[in-house]
């Protein structure tokens, strides 16, 4: 972890409610994708965790979804603020332990931190397959930025605006070969997935609402095989095996 | 540069500052990021007998100001902090440590400061007779004079190290429940714990935090912890360790002057985690400004003149 100011140095508008930012700072403290930052915002208490989507030495990437009044603050900076940052948070993603055949699934605003882990797999060689699900195709982002990575690209859309119509689950059904799943997105979502039969293992990215961000307050604990975990510390990532789902959240 | 020490019932702190329990686990996590050598002392989270789990999620709601927590006192249990956490304390931070002790009933106050007797660098027993999260029982000691009292002779009948009571705000008269413990024999307060509050989400029109209710702490409860300190200082003549709301040197400079002998900084650690180590940066200069040559001649100094 580390305490730091970042600059934005542009912000992109992807669809109604979401955005892609960028910003320059010290990102020596990231050490995996799936990893979060916890940002203050001025006139905000508590700092606000946002998924690393991709990041550089001198470059942090991240895709926001406007939910209430910190994430409109924040994709309405103007270039050139500056955010004091707390960044390489949690566990992160193991792309070690995927496999031959993994596949990334996405749902919505979850689908940020699968693109620096999509990058990272194809430099390592590995060749994930990508599953995505929005609501309708006017809320779906980055699908060329996915697909730019050479990865093989799977749609999910609720009303089948666009690709297969309904959710990720469907599509990953599709690939029977993939056994490996690396996910992030609501909890309904997680839970589908997570009851997917083909899936041998998996690392499942969860979300809660934290105090600190950084393992020091049990803000964010939920219950796991292994007893409690924080989910800015042990996690957000839990391992297929580990998670129990009866009274969390 | 003005002198930082300050001594809280015979045990000396080299400066007034002290991480408030729960806010900084067993110090761990803060230990990343600076020598926990540079703080007076820390609170450690509050321990009970048995481990818990906790509360169900979520445990934390945002307001102007501060948030409110009901984390319902998740923590390993006072035997596995002896075996696992007092070792580590030892590596990181060689200061005087407060232990934040709670219970469920007198005798599990009473066992759980009995089992600290040999742990040395534990030099104050804070015993949290005010967590307002816990269901266990409906009790709530720190609401009733009496049952204070009664904690504050179970613990003091077990132990030499100096207790100090930490006590809740959700109360009518503070300085009563001081008075109580006083004259039960605590060797010092520590005022105040969070404040009951609630939120309530628009969208699902139900309450934010699953517990329901939460405690409030963080800049938006200062005014009233410093309220409250004053009112004790004016009540009881043993040491009071001031702590809500603090997130500046100039905020601890306040709670002193109120009667403050030392200051606890709970919430501004979490969105800070520098907050301390800050802090006490800035005490010296402050002290310079408010012309002490011992911090320490601040305590009380609203009261007088
Ligand atoms: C590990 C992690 C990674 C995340 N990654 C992203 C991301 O990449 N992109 C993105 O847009 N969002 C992400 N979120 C969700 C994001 O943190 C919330 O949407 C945001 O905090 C909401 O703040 P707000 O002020 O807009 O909403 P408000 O409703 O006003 O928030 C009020 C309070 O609730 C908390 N809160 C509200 N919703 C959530 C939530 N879903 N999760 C955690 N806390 C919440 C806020 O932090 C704040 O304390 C992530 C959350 C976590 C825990
Ligand atoms: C997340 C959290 C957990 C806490 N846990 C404890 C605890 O275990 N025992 C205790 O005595 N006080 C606990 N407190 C109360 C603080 O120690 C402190 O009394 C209170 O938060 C007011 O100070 P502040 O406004 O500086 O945070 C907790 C506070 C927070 C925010
Ligand atoms: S948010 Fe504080 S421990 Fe996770």
């Amino acid at each position: 972890m580390k305490q730091s100011l970042f600059t934005l140095e542009h912000t992109r508008q992807l669809t109604d409610d979401t955005y892609e930012l960028v910003l320059s700072g010290d990102t020596s403290a990231i050490t995996a994708p799936g990893q979060f930052v916890n940002i203050q915002l001025p006139g905000r208490f508590l700092r606000r965790p946002i998924s690393i989507c991709n990041w550089t030495d001198q470059a942090l990437m991240l895709l926001v979804k406007v939910v209430g009044d910190g994430t409109r603050e924040l994709v309405r900076c103007v270039p050139g603020t500056e955010l004091d940052v707390l960044s390489g948070l949690g566990n992160g993603f193991d792309p070690a332990r995927a496999g031959a055949h993994p596949v990334l699934a996405g749902g919505g605003i979850g689908i940020a931190p699968l693109y620096g882990l999509a990058q990272r797999m194809r430099d390592a060689g590995q060749a994930p397959t990508v599953a995505l699900g929005f609501r309708s195709a006017k809320d779906a982002f980055y699908l060329e930025e996915f697909a730019s990575l050479g990865c093989r690209l799977l749609i999910a859309t609720e009303d089948g605006s666009l690709g297969t119509r309904g959710f990720v689950t469907d599509c990953i059904r599709n690939v029977p070969e993939c056994d490996y799943v690396l996910c992030c997105g609501p909890l309904p979502m997680l839970k589908a997935v997570h009851s997917l039969p083909q899936l041998t293992d998996g690392q499942f990215s969860f979300e809660a609402r934290m105090g600190c961000g950084f393992g020091a307050c049990m803000g964010c604990s939920i219950p796991t095989r292994d007893g409690y975990k924080r989910v800015c510390k042990d996690g957000p990532i839990l391992y297929k095996e580990e998670i129990v789902w009866r009274t969390c959240l | 540069m003005a002198n930082l020490s300050v001594n809280l019932a015979g045990v000396e702190l080299k400066n007034p500052i002290i991480p408030a329990s729960g806010t900084f686990g067993y110090g761990r996590e803060y230990a990343e990021l600076y020598d926990l050598n540079i703080l007076g002392s820390f609170s450690w989270k509050g321990t009970t007998g048995a481990a818990r789990l906790g509360n169900p999620q979520p445990r934390i709601a945002e307001t102007a100001g501060g948030m409110l927590n009901a984390v319902g006192l998740q923590n390993p249990g006072i035997d596995a902090v002896i075996a696992r956490e007092v070792p580590h304390i030892a590596e990181i931070f060689q200061g005087p440590v407060i232990a934040n002790v709670g219970g469920f009933s007198l005798d599990e106050y009473a066992e759980n400061c009995a089992k600290l007797n040999d742990v040395d660098q534990v030099a104050i027993l804070e015993v949290n007779i005010s967590c307002p999260n816990v269901h266990a029982g409906g009790k709530n000691f720190g609401c009733d004079p009496h049952a204070a009292a009664e904690v504050t002779r179970a613990v003091k009948a077990v132990t030499n190290k100096p207790v100090f009571m930490k006590l809740t705000p959700n109360v009518t008269d503070i300085a009563e429940i001081a008075r109580a413990c006083e004259d039960a024999g605590a060797d010092g307060l520590c005022l105040i714990n969070t404040l009951l509050g609630m939120r309530i989400d628009l969208n699902t029109k139900r309450p934010v935090i699953a517990n329901r209710t939460g405690g409030l702490s963080g800049p938006a409860v200062f005014p009233v912890a410093l309220r409250m300190v004053w009112d004790v200082y004016e009540a009881v003549k043993i040491p009071i360790i001031g702590c809500g709301g603090v997130s500046s040197a100039e905020d601890a400079a306040e709670m002193m002057l109120a009667g403050a002998a030392a200051v606890e900084v709970g919430a501004a650690n979490l969105v800070d985690p520098m907050a301390c180590k800050t802090i006490i940066e800035h005490l010296p200069a402050v002290c310079q400004r408010l012309g002490v040559d011992h911090i320490s001649e601040l305590t009380g100094g609203a009261h007088h003149g």
